[in-house]
């Protein structure tokens, strides 16, 4: 499999990180590096194997449907980038 | 007194010879003297500090001491604790005072130890030699020009150094063990779901599990008896009875089989790690242990297993840093999806942004079966080598890292070269087993040499007595740094 920087630049956007042009190349030969490590898993024929998931088999333990958590937010939002009125602030969404 | 075993602090703090407020100091004192070079501390809040050891000479002092009341023990920089600066290593959360405390920092805080300061560790525990950190790189205190290894490079340092008797890593593929191994500590991952990862920050939420690094096996098993416990709040925290980690630790080793996977000991070790794996396990048969050859045939995997998981793990766990509700937000941008992308390129690091790519890519659409399916497939392949080990044997053995610190810089430009640092160590994690790294020698220009031992699931108590025996004939768990007690 060969990746292009054209990859890299869509990966990148989905993982919502910006990246310029030359950081995309150099990325992309490091990445390139990775992946043709990570290829080896290919040689293994794993037809009948069951994927693991997790270390533990265990059940999704439930839990009573009552209130455990207090009303913090005002010491939560002390450390936020921008809050208003007990709202988190961000750049306009719809106009 | 820097010395000290755990045992020995506590018995000087019951006994009165010492409070914690003057232990706190001494250890503080030495702390400063010496992390303008190591580097091993990114936070260190004396006042914090002082109070909670006065609140342990209290509980000194009204009959309710615990092992561990008025020990001060370092914390990696991953742990949320209330009030200090938690930063994880990374630039996106260098504003970040955590509004709550991890499980961990909880239980530590219940015994009344002292949280002494927040180790330097790699950004969000990706690296293997502390040198991702926003903080720069940690000192490896046998050999300054040496990495101390990572991700809790800072902890294995602060150890290593005699800065404090105790501190916590995480780990992930290694990240307690290589830096213990590189450092010439012991260090203990314990089996998945045994220590809560609640307000440890994730970085690959099936894989990460805390555990405690220390002088020596006695001293973990002290730690281990207050990290390890049911919580609620980590949907993996498994509920069980509660164990004295310390109940076996002087018993003779009686029968004890010790596998050598024969992969480990074919190729890829480098000679001075041999020659000292090779005499702990002369030793060990001196003690009366017998050695099985055991295999482990799908091993040489963990590393591209691993490379698929593990980011894929963390593009999802830090999709969370977005600089809307907390940590570090871009100062210049144009709309919401500029603000992200620019919070996110300026905030995360290099190896942080190679691994959520990664990670994103292997779980984009068309690639999932190939990679990450595949990847889950190959990991109970991994697990399964290990069952069928522990049916020969009681305990597998080898080097923790295939050979000893590299220098600072030397494979900073080479991701590929430092995720094959981790080729023994990584299964562990694959299969939830704990795995262990205690000190047996010295190779080339005198850098710490680390034995890796796995159990099987819960056998901590078994393992800790294996090592234990082990550091009543030998004397490398109370090696220092030379040079370090001198006044600065």
């Amino acid at each position: 499999m060969t990746l292009s920087v054209d990859d890299v630049k869509r990966v990148a956007n989905l993982a919502r990180i910006e990246i310029n042009e030359d950081e995309s190349k150099q990325v992309l030969a490091q990445l390139s590096g990775v992946f043709s490590l990570i290829e080896q898993m290919q040689a293994v024929d794993t037809s009948n194997i069951v994927p693991m998931s997790h270390a533990q088999d265990m059940i999704q333990r439930l839990r009573e449907d009552v209130v455990t958590e207090s009303d913090q937010h005002i010491l939560f939002q002390s450390i936020a980038p921008q809050v208003e009125a007990g709202l988190y602030l961000v750049p306009k969404v719809i106009e | 007194m820097l010395n000290a075993s755990l045992k020995q602090l506590a018995t000087q703090l019951l006994e009165k010879k010492i409070s914690s407020v003057e232990l706190t100091e001494a250890f503080l004192k030495h702390i400063k003297s010496l992390n303008p070079e190591l580097n091993a501390f990114i936070t260190i809040n004396e006042e914090m500090s002082l109070a909670q050891a006065q609140v342990a000479d209290k509980m000194i002092a009204s009959g309710q001491a615990h092992p561990l009341t008025g020990i001060p023990v370092a914390q990696k920089d991953i742990f949320c604790a209330t009030g200090w600066l938690t930063t994880c290593g990374s630039k996106m959360l260098s504003n970040f005072v955590s509004p709550y405390d991890a499980m961990v920092i909880e239980r530590f805080n219940q015994v009344g130890a002292v949280n002494i300061g927040k180790t330097n560790m790699d950004e969000f525990a990706m690296g293997s030699s502390n040198e991702t950190s926003y903080y720069g790189p940690v000192k490896n205190p046998w050999d300054t020009l040496a990495v101390p290894g990572g991700s809790s490079g800072g902890s294995a340092c602060a150890v290593a150094a005699r800065m404090v008797p105790a501190a916590t890593g995480t780990d992930t593929g290694g990240s307690i063990r290589q830096p213990a191994a590189l450092c010439g500590i012991s260090g203990i991952k314990p089996t998945y779901g045994l220590v809560s990862r609640y307000g440890m920050i994730a970085f690959a939420s099936s894989l990460d599990q805390g555990g405690p690094m220390a002088k020596s096996a006695e001293d973990l098993a002290l730690l281990l008896n207050v990290m390890v416990g049911f919580d609620g709040r980590d949907s993996t925290s498994l509920q069980r009875e509660s164990e004295d980690y310390t109940r076996d630790l002087e018993k003779p080793l009686g029968q004890l089989r010790i596998g050598l996977p024969k992969e480990y000991f074919a190729k890829g070790m480098s000679n001075d790690v041999a020659s000292a794996v090779e005499a702990a396990i002369a030793e060990y048969r001196k003690l009366g242990a017998t050695m099985v050859e055991v295999s482990l045939p799908n091993t040489m995997l963990s590393i591209p297993v691993y490379y698929v998981l593990a980011p894929a793990e963390a593009s999802s766990n830090l999709s969370r840093f977005d600089g809307v509700r907390y940590g570090y937000r871009a100062s210049r941008y144009t709309d919401l999806e500029d603000m992200y992308k620019k919070t996110r390129a300026e905030g995360f690091g290099a190896e942080v942004k190679r691994r959520i790519l990664i990670g994103t890519y292997v779980l984009s659409h068309g690639y999932y079966d190939a990679y990450y399916l595949q990847a889950q497939k190959l990991r109970r392949l991994i697990a399964r080598d290990f069952t069928e080990a522990f049916k020969q044997c009681d305990v597998i053995m080898g080097p923790t890292s295939p050979a000893v610190a590299f220098n600072l810089g030397e494979r900073s430009n080479d991701p590929l070269q430092m995720y094959l640092s981790d080729i023994y160590t990584i299964a562990a994690n694959l299969a939830g087993l704990p795995a262990m790294s205690i000190p047996v020698g010295f190779g080339g220009k005198n850098r710490p040499v680390g034995l890796h031992i796995v159990g099987n699931y819960f056998k901590e108590a078994r393992m800790l007595n294996i090592a234990h025996q082990y550091q009543q004939v030998t004397d490398w768990h109370l090696r220092a740094p030379a040079g370090l007690f001198e006044a600065k």
